[in-house]
């Protein structure tokens, strides 16, 4: 099986290449890259006048299975991320049950053996149940294929287990992902804190409950000598925390989300449901942090962060509802949207963000197309418009705050692994 | 001018002139309550629907006088007896409500945005009667339209609203309606009940009630509740009418003729002293009274908007 990908602008920035050329994937693996190939290829991509990428890497992903089948299925949610030229996630643990052992991690494989469309990694819990009282063992959970640990959700409270956490993941060579929020502070807060919930008469989430335990986690990873990464940046402090650590020279890497570039909690005086999330959707100086961050390289790593959540979980009074939106199929066009047509990041400035970055942090072998490399390759159409529509999602759930808004950049094929999982 | 909105929302979203027209309406309404027969056919034939999901008497007893006097039929929904004690979500309820062919719901919430939500998912009219911490729109309309009835006017005036601005839709409400129509706001309390930002609604911000007062025409106490489950954001109950309640003796450093309200119920000793409370200065029951009439006028205009539609 062999597909000739034709005459796109091919941005490869682990190879420094942005130019016109040719991809040639056989069998599972992208055997040529170079201008004008001339061999016969079992089928062959016209992607003239269209952006060819290696396939994003999105390294904040819940999937819900095992447990809540009803928000998103390993399927459901792998299929979302293949329309989205997503073509390897990394699954976060707080699934029922978490996974936090060899016996659940294999409850997953399993699973995702059975029905992933795209290349799901696993991530593990840091503490059993994710309950921040008793460490998870790391190292088991290394040796059974775990590419990160993390308690998303929750940040673990007690900085003796985390330091020790951060010790063992040191020792076992896995990365840590740090869900940063100091639930004390951040308490029963549903929105940002600032005039709008003040105007909503919402309880607020402070920067604070944030950054503080950035600034926590970094200062644990230093005195460990281990590697962290900081999920979902929101809020200018914890930009700048975490630049004055790389400048330091301690081991952190960070993502944001696109709603934390695209959306600011000024969107929410409608009491929207599908802008409630956590951490929330920060002021318009915030946005302006989190871009100039991912500008100046401050911030590795876009991921979505993408949070299935039921009609019925939704559909309900603010306070009430759950925290999280899906992103997985409009992460690569708010980007677009956002950055590039903003002139913040150019196109391999983007792919570095989206697919690059997060693959060497997770130390797989993904976001290059580099001859030999995996063939796991996107086609965007990149100055298509398309309206985000709800009977389009894919997704088991459709809590998506983009919805209805037209949107730019059109994923056309997706290859993953040398076989194309989607093409409109 | 032409009343265009079928639901009464919050008094964010109206602009100085649709507040001035319920204003009027009022007004007009008024007088309705002091007639042998006090009734007006306005709303013969409409049926308004009290849904609360909070305990409240006051307000839902005035409503239903409200709604009564202008002939409408009222269904009173106390949430303890109804199917939502059977998880019906609050829009499922509202559907329900509107396929009875009731023409208004009348809601009050224990969540902010409540009221929008269900204004958003119904056809029929929707009227917040307090939603959490957000608005209570005809509270604040009445204490304006008191206001301006003892004072004349509203523009120019400078009212203090005291007491726990931060988790108060009826401080909310108070601030967007009177920084509207050209008041002079100024929220008094501990600092620490003071939100973030809100100055930037116009109004301006003081923790020293004695220099608030002497410059006010108005005050509006607000009640304290001091067994919200806040934690230590809160102040000793004792420590707050010391720095805070409105007694007497610092009544007497304001203006003479210094208007007191509040919009009930009254915690004698607490954030008002009873002499105050049932003194020359307090117009509290005309507010209650006026009640009446301000919520005549919200029920007809939205009434009459949906039939200005068909």
């Amino acid at each position: 099986m062999s597909i000739l990908i034709k005459g796109g602008r091919v941005v490869d920035p682990a190879n420094k290449i942005d130019s016109v050329l040719d991809i040639l994937v056989e069998e599972n693996k992208i055997s040529q890259v170079a201008s004008d190939i001339k061999v016969r290829a079992d089928s062959i991509i016209d992607a003239v006048g269209k952006i060819v990428a290696p396939g994003i890497v999105d390294m904040h992903v819940h999937l819900r299975e095992p447990g809540r089948e009803d928000k998103e299925t390993v399927a459901t949610g792998t299929s979302a991320a293949a329309k989205g030229g997503v073509t390897s996630v990394l699954a976060m643990p707080n699934t029922n049950p978490a996974i936090d052992c060899i016996e659940n991690i294999g409850l997953l494989k399993a699973i995702i053996s059975k029905s992933a469309k795209v290349n799901v990694f696993i991530c593990g819990a840091i503490t059993r149940g994710r309950l921040g009282k008793e460490l998870s063992n790391i190292a088991a959970l290394k040796k059974n294929g775990a590419y990160a640990i993390s308690d998303d959700g929750c940040s673990v409270d007690d900085p003796v287990l985390m330091l020790e956490a951060l010790e063992k993941a040191r020792q076992s060579k896995i990365l840590t992902i740090c869900h940063c929020e100091d639930k004390k502070l951040s308490g029963k807060g549903v929105i940002n804190l600032g005039f709008n919930s003040t105007r909503l008469g919402l309880r607020g989430i402070s920067n604070e409950s944030e950054y503080k335990r950035v600034a926590r986690d970094i200062e644990l990873a230093e005195k460990a000598g281990a590697a962290v990464h900081i999920a979902h940046v929101s809020c200018r402090e914890s930009v700048e925390v975490i630049s004055k650590a790389k400048k330091k020279g301690i081991k952190v890497t960070c993502e944001t989300a696109p709603h934390y570039f695209a959306l600011t909690d000024d969107e929410l005086l409608s009491y929207d449901t599908s802008m409630k999330i956590n951490p929330p959707l920060r002021s318009s100086d915030d946005l302006r942090a989190i871009k100039q961050g991912l500008i100046d390289g401050t911030i590795d790593v876009i991921a979505s962060d993408h949070a299935p959540h039921t009609e019925n979980e939704k559909d309900i009074e603010f306070e009430r509802a759950e925290f999280g939106k899906i992103g997985l199929e409009s992460g690569l066009a708010v980007s677009i949207m956002e950055l590039i047509d903003k002139k913040a990041l150019s196109w391999p400035g983007l792919v570095e963000k989206m697919a690059l970055n997060p693959a060497r942090i997770l130390g797989i072998n993904k976001g290059t197309l580099s001859a030999g490399a995996d063939a796991d390759i996107i086609i965007v159409d990149a100055d298509k418009q398309f309206v985000l529509e709800k009977k389009n999602i894919v997704s088991k759930s459709k809590n998506s705050p983009f919805i209805g808004r037209t949107v730019k950049g059109l994923v056309e094929f997706t290859i993953c692994n040398g076989k194309v999982v989607y093409k409109i | 001018m032409l009343w265009s909105r079928k639901d009464l929302l919050g008094l964010e979203y109206l602009t100085a002139e649709e507040i001035e027209l319920i204003l009027e309406t009022a007004e007009s309404f008024k007088e309705v309550s002091t007639r042998e027969i006090k009734k007006v056919p306005a709303l013969r034939g409409k049926t308004a629907v009290n849904l609360f999901y909070e305990p409240s008497t006051r307000t839902r007893v005035s409503f239903e006088v409200a709604a009564k006097r202008l002939s409408a039929d009222v269904i009173n929904i106390a949430t303890e007896t109804s199917s939502v004690r059977k998880g019906e979500t609050l829009i499922d309820t509202g559907r329900n409500i509107q396929a009875l062919k009731a023409d208004i719901i009348i809601i009050r919430h224990n969540c902010s945005g409540a009221a929008n939500m269900l204004a958003g998912a119904l056809d029929i009219s929707v009227v917040n009667a307090g939603d959490g911490w957000h608005e209570h729109p005809t509270q604040a309309l009445l204490d304006i339209f008191t206001l301006k009835e003892k004072l004349g006017k509203i523009k120019g005036l400078n009212v203090a609203i005291v007491g726990d601005i931060a988790h108060s839709r009826v401080a909310r409400s108070n601030i967007w309606g009177l920084t509207k129509l050209g008041a002079n706001v100024t929220v008094c309390a501990p600092e620490m009940l003071l939100p973030v930002g809100i100055e930037k609604t116009g109004v301006k911000r003081s923790s020293n009630i004695d220099e608030v007062l002497e410059n006010s025409d108005a005050v509006n106490v607000l009640r304290m509740q001091f067994e919200r489950d806040e934690g230590a954001a809160f102040p000793e109950q004792l420590d707050y009418y010391k720095r805070f309640g409105i007694t007497e003796e610092r009544l007497s450093k304001a203006k003479k003729d210094i208007i007191v309200m509040h919009p009930g119920p009254i915690n004698r000793g607490i954030e008002i002293s009873s002499k105050v409370a049932d003194g020359k200065n307090s117009v509290i029951l005309d507010q209650v009274t006026n009640g009446i009439a301000v919520r005549m006028a919200v029920l007809f205009l939205v009434s009459q908007a949906r039939e200005e539609k068909r």
